[in-house]
C-alpha cells in the first residue's frame, strides 16, 4: 500500500537529471547593463503578481494633490486653480520623493529573505541588484507622476512650458529621485529591520520636503528659516521643476539640480557599496 | 580543469561582537568528493561556508576555492561556485520558471537560452507542473527541489549545501540525497553541512565535526568511527552454564571489560582490535561452547560525536581549572 502510494508521487527524473547536470560551461558573464536589466524586469515582475503594491504611487499622489489644491488654495493664491500653478509641480516632487523610501524598506526585506544571499555569490557587476531595483522604481515614479499631472490638467493645471516642459520637468525629477534613492540603499544597508527603514526615511523626508517652497513661497518666512529653505535639495529641484513645466527655468537652476545628484551617487553610492560588499 | 584542491583552508577565523564563531578553521578538501560538516546548531558551520563562498570577510585567516584566494579573488571564486543557503535562496514572489530564467540570465545566458533551461531544470526536478506557480505556495519539498535546481543552471564545480534536508520530510529528504548524488556523480564537488548523523554517514566521503567554532575531529566517517572502538561484539550462547568459561576467554583474548545481558545467555564487550574478534570466537569454538548468533558493531555516527564533544567540554572545563 505504502509502495504504491510512493510510486504514484511525482519522482525527480534521473535520465533528466543527468542530462540537466550536464550544462557546466558558463556563457560569458553579463554586461553590467544587462545584469541591472535582469534586476529590473525581477521587479517589475513582482508588480505584475502583487499589483496592490501600486496603490501607494497611484492613491497617494492623488490624496495629495486634492487635499493641499482644495483646502489651502483658497486662502494661499485666491482660488484652487490659481493655486494649482504653482502647487502641483510641487506636489508632484513631494509625492515621488516621498515614493523612493520604499526602495530602501523593499532592499531590506529582500536582503533579509536569503535571495541576495544568491545573489552576491553570482560574478556580476556588484551594484547591479541596487540599480536593477531603482530603475524598476523608474516605473512607479512615471506612473506616480503621470497620475498626478492628468490629475492637475483635470482639475485646470495649463503649464507654461507646454508637453515638452512637463517631460523635461518629469525627467529632472526622475534624475533626482535616482540618486536620492541611494541614501535609502544606505540606511537599508545600517538598520535592522524594514520597519526602521521606514521610520528613519520619514524622520528625514518630513523635514525636507515641509521645509521647503512645495507649498508656499518662501518670502513670507522668518530669515532663518528662509535661509534653510533656500540650501534644501528639495528648494532646489522644485525651482527646476516649476521652471522647466512653466517654461522659465534658468541653466544656474538646473545645474544646482544636476550638482546635488551628483553628490548624492558620490556619497551615498559609495557608502552603500562599501557596506553591501561587507555584509 | 586544474588540480587544485577544491577547497583548502588555513587558520579561518570570524569573529561577531564577543563571539568568535569560527575559532581557526583547517581544511582540505579534495575536488569531486561529498564532503560533510557535522555539528550542533551555531558551532559554526554556516559562518565558514559563507566566508569560503565569500559573502562574508574572514578577520582571520585564509582560504583558497580552486587555487583562488575568497578574498582577493572572489570573483573567480564566484565564478565556480553556487550556494543553496539554509533559508531558500531564492525569490518566492516569482514562479519557479521566473526565478531560473532571471538566474540564466544573469549567468550570462541569451533570454532563449535561459528559457529553454529552465524549462528543462523544472522538468528534471519534478517541478513541470508548479513552474508558473509563486513560489511561495511550494511544499517544503518543492522549495528544497527549486533552490537546488536555481544552483545548478549552469552545474558548478563546487556547492555549498547549507543544511539541504533540514525539516524536509523523509521522502522529500531521499529525493535531495538523490539529486546530490547525482551531482557528484556530474563532477560536482560538494560540502554540505548538517545535524543529521545519518545524512554525513549516507553521502558524505569525509566528514569535519565542528563545534565552538573549531574541527574538533576529520576524517572519513569510518575513521572517526573507529577512533573511538571499533565497535561492540556481541555473542549470544546456547545456554548459561557456558557463560563464566565464555567469558574468561573473551576477556583474556580481548582485554576489555564485558557485561552479561539480562538474558542471562549475551555478552557484550567492547573491542579494541577488530583482528582479534575471529581468535577469540575459535577459542570458544575449541573450548566446545556452542555459539547460537553474534554480531559485531561499528559504532554509530551519535556515539562518535557524543563522544568527541563530551570530550571537548572536558578539555575546555580542564582548561578553565
Amino acid at each position: 500500500m505504502t509502495e504504491q502510494l510512493e510510486a504514484q508521487v511525482a519522482e525527480v527524473d534521473d535520465t533528466d537529471l543527468r542530462k540537466a547536470l550536464t550544462v557546466r560551461q558558463r556563457p560569458p558573464r553579463p554586461s553590467a547593463v544587462s545584469a541591472s536589466l535582469t534586476f529590473g524586469w525581477r521587479a517589475l515582475m513582482k508588480i505584475k503578481h502583487v499589483p496592490e503594491q501600486l496603490f501607494d504611487v497611484t492613491a497617494f499622489p492623488v490624496m495629495m494633490t486634492l487635499i493641499f489644491t482644495f483646502l489651502l488654495g483658497g486662502a494661499l493664491a485666491g482660488s484652487p486653480t490659481e493655486y494649482l500653478a504653482f502647487v502641483l509641480p510641487g506636489i508632484l516632487v513631494q509625492s515621488v520623493v516621498m515614493i523612493t523610501m520604499y526602495t530602501g524598506m523593499s532592499l531590506k526585506t529582500d536582503i533579509d529573505k536569503g535571495i541576495f544571499d544568491r545573489i552576491r555569490t553570482l560574478p556580476i557587476w556588484q551594484p547591479a541588484p541596487l540599480v536593477g531595483g531603482l530603475l524598476a522604481d523608474g516605473v512607479r515614479y512615471t506612473l506616480a507622476s503621470i497620475v498626478t499631472i492628468t490629475l492637475g490638467v483635470v482639475l485646470g493645471f495649463r503649464p507654461g512650458g507646454g508637453f515638452m516642459g512637463v517631460v523635461l520637468g518629469v525627467a529632472l525629477l526622475l534624475v533626482f529621485a535616482f540618486s536620492l534613492s541611494w541614501l535609502w540603499t544606505f540606511i537599508a544597508l545600517l538598520v535592522r529591520t524594514p520597519q526602521s527603514v521606514m521610520s528613519v526615511s520619514m524622520a528625514i523626508l518630513f523635514p525636507l520636503t515641509f521645509i521647503s517652497n512645495i507649498f508656499v513661497d518662501p518670502s513670507t518666512m522668518p530669515g532663518w528659516l528662509q535661509a534653510l529653505v533656500e540650501v534644501n535639495p528639495i528648494t532646489l529641484l522644485v525651482t527646476a521643476v516649476r521652471g522647466l513645466m512653466h517654461g522659465v527655468v534658468t541653466a544656474d537652476q538646473l545645474g544646482w539640480v544636476l550638482l546635488s545628484c551628483a553628490v548624492l551617487i558620490a556619497v551615498f553610492g559609495m557608502l552603500t557599496m562599501r557596506r553591501y560588499r561587507r555584509t | 580543469m586544474n588540480s587544485a584542491p577544491a577547497i583548502e583552508a588555513e587558520g579561518l577565523v570570524k569573529v561577531f561582537g564577543a563571539t568568535r564563531a569560527v575559532d581557526g578553521v583547517d581544511l582540505r578538501i579534495n575536488a569531486g568528493s561529498v564532503y560533510g560538516f557535522l555539528g550542533p546548531n551555531g558551532a559554526g558551520k554556516t559562518t565558514t561556508i559563507r566566508m569560503l563562498a565569500t559573502l562574508l570577510r574572514p578577520d582571520g585567516g585564509q582560504a583558497r576555492v580552486f587555487g583562488h584566494d575568497i578574498v582577493t579573488a572572489a570573483d573567480a571564486v564566484r565564478s565556480r561556485i553556487a550556494l543553496t543557503g539554509q533559508f531558500a535562496s531564492i525569490d518566492d514572489e516569482l514562479t519557479g520558471a521566473e526565478n531560473l530564467f532571471m538566474l540564466g540570465r544573469l549567468l550570462g545566458f541569451s533570454r532563449p537560452q535561459a528559457r529553454s533551461r529552465a524549462s528543462d531544470l523544472l522538468t528534471a526536478f519534478g517541478l513541470a507542473e508548479a513552474a508558473g506557480r509563486q513560489v511561495k505556495g511550494y511544499s517544503g519539498g518543492m522549495r528544497r527541489r527549486i533552490d537546488i535546481a536555481a544552483s545548478i543552471v549552469v552545474a558548478p564545480d563546487l556547492m555549498f549545501l547549507d543544511e539541504p534536508t533540514t525539516g524536509l520530510d523523509p521522502r522529500s529528504r531521499n529525493q535531495v540525497w538523490d539529486i546530490i548524488k547525482a551531482l557528484v556523480a556530474e563532477g560536482t564537488t560538494v560540502l554540505l553541512t548538517t545535524q543529521y548523523l545519518d545524512e554525513a554517514d549516507q553521502l558524505a566521503g569525509r566528514i569535519a565535526v565542528i563545534d565552538h567554532g573549531r574541527v574538533i575531529a576529520e576524517g572519513t566517517p569510518g575513521e572517526l568511527k573507529s577512533s573511538i572502538g571499533a565497535g561492540a561484539l556481541r555473542v549470544r550462547l546456547s545456554d548459561a552454564e557456558s557463560v563464566p568459561t565464555a567469558s574468561r576467554l573473551l576477556t583474556e583474548r580481548l582485554g576489555a571489560p564485558l557485561a552479561v545481558e539480562a538474558d542471562g545467555v549475551t555478552i557484550t564487550t567492547r573491542v579494541l582490535d577488530p583482528d582479534q574478534v575471529a581468535a577469540a570466537l575459535a577459542e570458544l569454538a575449541v573450548a566446545g561452547i556452542a555459539v547460537r548468533e553474534f554480531s559485531l558493531g561499528q559504532p554509530s555516527l551519535d556515539e562518535v560525536f557524543l563522544a568527541l564533544t563530551g570530550k571537548k567540554t572536558e578539555a575546555a572545563g580542564a582548561e578553565a581549572a
